[in-house]
């Protein structure tokens, strides 16, 4: 197994382009190096991104943030300023593992390893965040909630790699939140895990909504429905019903060792209320 | 296939070894340094056994590669006394009786030590969430949470 | 917050009852100190085991030549490499094991049991060939039906795993196998008459899963075998005599030639009582001539070491309505995975030992089944019988609508009492305990929204045992202390505060070592909570025969008769008339003259520590449940016990709180997870969910002395009982606040929402 450190994206991309066998981006390695070691992969090649210095960046870009696929979730929890901002974002990548993992694993790692139940995902579906991409034929861009099709399976061809996570610019009276349910109190793989953003306008009313499931279906899931439930209504009660039933319509859960499909069923309606009451505190003060 | 021949700082004195792509910082630290301090528990992140730090920053050994470490400062048990001045934790540590077999006590004093540099006055709730990636069996953490605090109190000259 | 009762008396001590730092704490707090995988050996080798994938198959070849012949490759073992033993039952630590069970768990014969059972060895120059070593065996298996359930491995066509294994305890013995291994049964009265008088009678059926000891450290080992057969292993072990046996044992090799050093041990709980990777490490270190290393992955603990049973239990208590039991009786069914030996016996023998019963009758089945052949852990089998009961118990209070402890008090054991599984008991704590509960502000804190109180008890008997030990006073009159029993939770600082307390010294003056198997007499293994008692016991005698031999010198040099001379103080005197006519000879003093006064001074004990007495506890906890989510947590905790006496309260207390947090998680969240497949799907710390930090909340305890006569300084082993309430504790708090009584283990999320749905239906739920 050969391990190259590149500099730049462009060598990044050449290398994994180039290469004929199973060619590996390693950013934080808290999911690669598992599989490594159970032998679930056995690449050729692994490209470490930790030294382009482009995707180890948080800037502020056009009113809102562009953040290196490489920035581990404790750089993101220290930058003076993405926290009032994004405050679900950030609670989404830090829930991943424990401490030590927080100080390795990166939000463009936990999308690309393809799990279902990735924990900064649905907090970045909720804010609107746009995936960069680079690649052999160049850059593009794709919403976060287009990435993941299924279990390691994504919208990115050979030698492509996820550079930076768009941000955008946050309206005024906007706050997301993200939530998850394990059955201890850190270190689970999240049992589901819920992502919302909502904007109000002056008298308190929503007129914008994004929430994210992740954990309940193939892939994370954007649930247009559960934002309807909110739009339009002051948040009240019976929006939340609404939502309730919305995510958990939206949910199609398995049955595995973390939870059962009514239970992952029941809890992603739970999520999503609770989810959202705190993304709405958070949208009225700010 | 050529080894990777890596140089760093390990508690501050520059070290050098050879590694192959799959060796994990964990391997290189206690198979080619000699340093046995760190402790492999599960080879997964799970249990924070492992747990030195990396440039200041607190993580699990054994989810990085020995190659990964070139040109970083590592931190590990054996460097957290001062010649024969104890650290704080590790006196508090001892005072409280907060080990009992001993092998996930030098993870905890690294990463509690992590935890005091960066919060010198965390509260019990922060302490226990912080090590919360530090899995302990024998002791059910009260003794370990009470060091620490005690060990913060004494070092924010309390 | 934590509390000591005393309740016979103040008595003085110099270093009993104080918390001096333990001896062997600034190697672990600096990570000097050398656990099973930290010694390398010269040129050693990287051994690696070949694992059924398996629950149950037929093994009818293993080729291991592509194997061999890779380079780097020293030596492979199967089970050619280890005779086959005849049925011979041994004790280890509170159970009996049989070697021809042993040799088929370390290394399979006929057929792979379990899914990661031992089929093949390899040792190499580095880990990667080892790995690739092992995908080159091949073995042609048969793969058969497993069977992984309790109940459905005793149903009469259930998968067989040994076709010669007829239930004992049983009268006529079955004419056909099956998986039932053995019934015992224990009691006294009469439980049919027993419960016609009883105005309530509650009986219910339990369910636990099996769950692991988890032990941070893995098995590891060093093996080196000389070319004159002389063989010594390195390795983390709660007995190193029993690994010295069972090696020579396996191997065929005389005991002398074998020496084991036991490492430091990263906890055992029972799981490292047994060997898996020793016999191994030595047969393949002797092949290759080389020495050989071996650690077992996170993995390969989960599914190859000894987990403790899953068990079923059905539990039928009556009452009278002033709250007297009159009649107790249960039926347990544990699964002991592979091989038999589940501790059902002791389960059994616990289930209603904290009650003063008239008629008892508990029976129960020892079951295999294709999982891991289980290994003790804390208490073993108790948790499961207990819990049970103590539900049972909680449940019969609520409908006389009497309080938890004032039943408890009615109907508790004391000094007297039969106890369920025969003794008379001599002076118990039980009382006490229940005394220190009601009194405790805990007990009558108020609770908030969707929270819950649950209280619980148990009892544990401990053991005593063979045990050597050897001090040494030195020149200077200093002295070192060699006792046997590995030091699993802080013992070392017991051994020397007794010995300073014996002798009069500073504590500084002593430096304990753990001796290796050629070092002392033989040493029953660290289990059965027995360390304090017993190579305290055997410290104390060490020291009182130092005393007198610094007592016979000191007659020596004054020319008195020897008991005319006494040792006071850490000196020794003249008596009676004599008084004064000397200065005193310290034992430094006496030391100093020791080669002119007969040569040098040492005590030596061999014993087999008896008067071991049990430990009873009681616990209170305080839970909250979300009703959205079924999530419980424990937010409040407190655990009493009867220590006897504390030597270092600091290390009693850490015994509590331990026992508690693992007994916690094996009520919530711990638990094997098998697919249809047989195939254990957890085996790791992601899946298999023991306690993080954020999980508890502090562990107040309160240690009960109630001295047990038969130990020097009245010692009860503590390390077993506190991990026996907790299970009971958790569930009658989940009960309190949900109103709904949990009869399976864990109470995880899932199922308590479920089931706290279904009350709602019924109308029935609290919250």
């Amino acid at each position: 197994m050969r391990y190259e450190a590149p500099g730049s994206l462009d060598q990044a991309v050449a290398l994994l382009a180039a290469e004929p066998g199973d060619a590996r981006v390693l950013a934080g390695g808290t999911d690669l190096l598992v599989q490594l070691r159970t032998d679930l992969i056995e690449p050729a090649l692994l490209v470490d991104i930790k030294r382009i210095p482009e995707m180890r960046r948080i800037a502020e870009d056009g009113g809102g943030f562009r953040v290196g696929a490489a920035v581990t979730g404790a750089e993101l929890k220290e930058h003076p300023r993405f926290k009032s901002v994004w405050p679900g974002v950030v609670e989404a990548a830090n829930l991943i593992g424990s401490t030590q993992i927080q100080g390795r694993a990166t939000m463009g790692g936990n999308l690309c390893n393809g799990s279902p139940a990735a924990d900064s995902v649905p907090g970045l579906i909720a804010a609107g965040a746009i995936a960069c991409i680079a690649g052999p034929d160049g850059r593009r861009e794709m919403p976060v909630e287009d990435i993941m099709q299924g279990p390691r399976k994504l919208a990115l061809t050979k030698g492509e790699i996820v550079a930076s996570f768009l941000l955008p610019p946050r309206p005024a009276r906007t706050a997301d939140a993200y939530l998850r349910f394990i059955p201890r109190t850190e270190m689970d793989i999240a049992v589901v895990g819920c992502g919302v953003c909502l904007t109000l306008d002056a008298s308190g009313t929503c007129t914008a909504a994004r929430v994210a499931l992740g954990a309940v279906a193939p892939r994370p899931l954007l649930v247009r429905e559960a934002a309807r439930a909110l739009i339009g209504t002051k948040v009240d009660a019976a929006a939340l019903e609404n939502l309730d039933a919305a995510a958990r319509a939206a949910c199609q859960p398995i049955d595995d060792k973390r939870g059962t499909r009514e239970y992952r069923i029941k809890v992603a309606g739970v999520l999503a209320r609770r989810a959202t009451q705190i993304a709405l505190e958070r949208a009225r003060k700010a | 296939m050529a080894k990777h021949h890596v140089a760093a700082t390990v508690n501050g004195d520059p070290v050098e070894f050879l590694c192959e792509t799959h060796d994990t910082l964990l391997d290189a630290l206690r198979d080619q340094l000699g340093l046995t301090g760190t402790k492999e528990g599960c080879g997964t992140g799970d249990c924070g056994a492992c747990s030195v730090t990396v440039d200041g920053r607190l993580v699990c050994s054994c989810l990085m590669l020995a190659v990964e470490a070139q040109g970083t400062s590592v931190g590990t048990i054996e460097g957290m006394a001062e010649g024969e001045t104890l650290h704080p934790l590790q006196r508090k540590f001892l005072d409280h009786a907060a080990l009992q077999c001993g092998i996930c006590t030098p993870g905890f004093l690294v990463a509690a030590k992590a935890l005091l540099e960066k919060h010198p006055e965390p509260t019990e709730t922060e302490v226990r969430y912080w090590l919360a990636g530090n899995l302990c069996r024998c002791t059910g953490y009260d003794k370990i949470v009470r060091a620490v605090l005690d060990a913060a109190a004494e070092m924010r000259g309390a | 917050m934590q509390e000591k009762v005393k309740t016979n008396g103040a008595v003085a001590f110099d270093w009993v009852g104080t918390r001096p730092l333990r001896p062997d704490g600034v190697d672990k707090v600096t990570g000097r100190a050398r656990f099973g995988a930290d010694l390398a050996m010269q040129g050693q080798l990287v051994g690696k085991v070949l694992r059924s994938p398996h629950p149950h198959a037929r093994i009818r070849s293993i080729d291991t030549s592509a194997a061999a012949a890779l380079p780097g490759v020293k030596a492979v073992v199967t089970r050619d490499d280890f005779k086959d033993q005849p049925s011979q039952l041994i004790p280890a630590g509170e159970q009996m094991i049989n070697y021809r069970d042993v040799v088929r768990n370390v290394m399979a014969r006929e057929k792979a049991l379990y899914e990661g059972h031992a089929v093949a060895a390899v040792a190499a120059t580095s880990a990667s060939i080892a790995k690739q070593a092992l995908k080159l065996i091949k073995v042609d298996y048969e793969v058969l039906p497993h069977v992984i359930d309790v109940v459905e491995a005793m149903k009469p066509r259930a998968p067989l795993l040994h076709d010669d294994l007829i239930t004992a305890g049983v009268e006529p013995a079955p004419k056909a196998p099956s998986n039932v291994a053995k019934r015992v049964e224990i009691g006294h009265g009469d439980v049919v008459f027993g419960f016609r008088q009883a105005d309530v009678v509650v009986e219910r059926t339990f369910t636990t899963q099996a769950v692991h000891q988890g032990y941070i450290e893995p098995h590891a080992c060093v093996a080196s075998v000389s070319e004159d057969g002389q063989a010594d292993v390195w390795c983390t072990t709660q007995g190193h005599w029993m690994v010295r046996a069972q090696c020579a044992r396996l191997l065929g090799w005389e005991t002398s030639k074998i020496r084991v050093t036991a490492s430091e041990i990263g906890g055992g709980f029972g799981g490292k009582t047994v060997v898996y990777l020793e016999p191994l490490a030595l047969a393949l270190a002797k092949k290759a001539r080389r020495p050989v290393k071996m650690v077992m992955t996170r993995e390969e603990v989960f599914q190859a070491s000894g987990p403790t049973s899953g068990a079923t239990a059905h539990v039928k208590i009556g009452a009278k309505l002033d709250g007297r039991i009159v009649a107790a009786e249960a039926e347990l069914k544990y699964q002991a995975g592979a091989f038999p030996g589940s501790p059902v016996q002791p389960g059994a023998m616990c289930a209603f030992a904290p009650y003063d019963v008239e008629n008892v009758k508990v029976v129960g089945y020892d079951v295999v089944t294709n999982r891991p052949k289980v290994a003790a852990y804390r208490a073993p089998g108790a948790p499961i019988s207990e819990y049970a009961v103590e539900c049972v118990v909680d449940d019969i209070a609520s409908r006389l609508g009497m309080d938890p402890i004032e039943l408890r008090l009615k109907n508790a054991a004391k000094q007297g009492t039969k106890a369920a599984y025969g003794p008379k008991l001599g002076p118990v704590g039980f009382v006490e305990t229940l005394v220190a509960a009601k009194a405790h502000d805990h007990w009558h804190a108020p609770l908030g929204k969707n929270q819950g109180r649950g209280i619980a008890s148990g009892f544990w008997f401990n053991i005593g045992g063979e045990t050597s030990a050897s001090l040494q006073l030195n020149e200077d009159g200093t002295l070192s202390l060699t006792v046997g029993t590995p030091d699993i939770g802080g013992s070392r600082a017991s051994m020397c505060m007794m010995a300073a307390e014996e002798l009069g010294v500073d504590i500084d003056s002593i430096r304990v070592q753990i001796g290796d198997t050629g070092q002392l007499g033989f040493n029953f293994l660290t289990g059965g909570s027995r360390a304090t008692f017993s190579s305290g016991m055997a410290t104390v005698e060490a020291a009182r025969e130092v005393i007198r031999e610094a007592c016979k010198r000191a007659a020596k040099l004054w020319e008195l008769p020897e008991d005319a001379v006494e040792f006071r103080k850490g000196a020794v005197r003249p008596a009676g008339a004599n008084a004064g006519k000397h200065a005193p000879l310290t034992l430094r003093d006496i030391a100093g003259l020791a080669g002119k006064t007969g040569g040098p001074i040492a005590g030596y004990a061999r014993i087999n520590a008896q008067g071991a007495a049990p430990s009873f506890g009681t616990h209170i906890a305080d839970v909250e449940v979300d009703p959205e989510t079924g999530k419980v947590t424990v937010v409040r905790y407190t655990a009493i016990q009867d220590a006897g006496r504390a030597i270092h309260p600091s290390y009693v207390e850490g015994q509590y709180q331990g026992g508690v947090a693992q007994g916690i998680g094996w009520a919530l969240n711990e638990e094997y997870i098998y697919g249809k497949d047989g195939k254990l799907q957890n085996p790791g710390f992601l899946d298999y969910r023991v306690p993080v930090a954020s999980d508890l909340p502090m562990i107040d305890t309160v240690i009960v002395e109630v001295p047990n006569p038969r130990h020097p300084y009245g010692v009860r082993g503590v390390g077993e009982t506190p991990i026996i309430p907790p299970l009971a504790a958790v569930a009658n708090a989940v009960a309190d606040a949900t109103g709904v009584r949990f009869a399976d283990l864990p109470m995880s999320p899932p199922r308590v929402l479920a089931a706290l749905d279904e009350a709602r239906t019924r109308g029935t739920a609290k919250i």
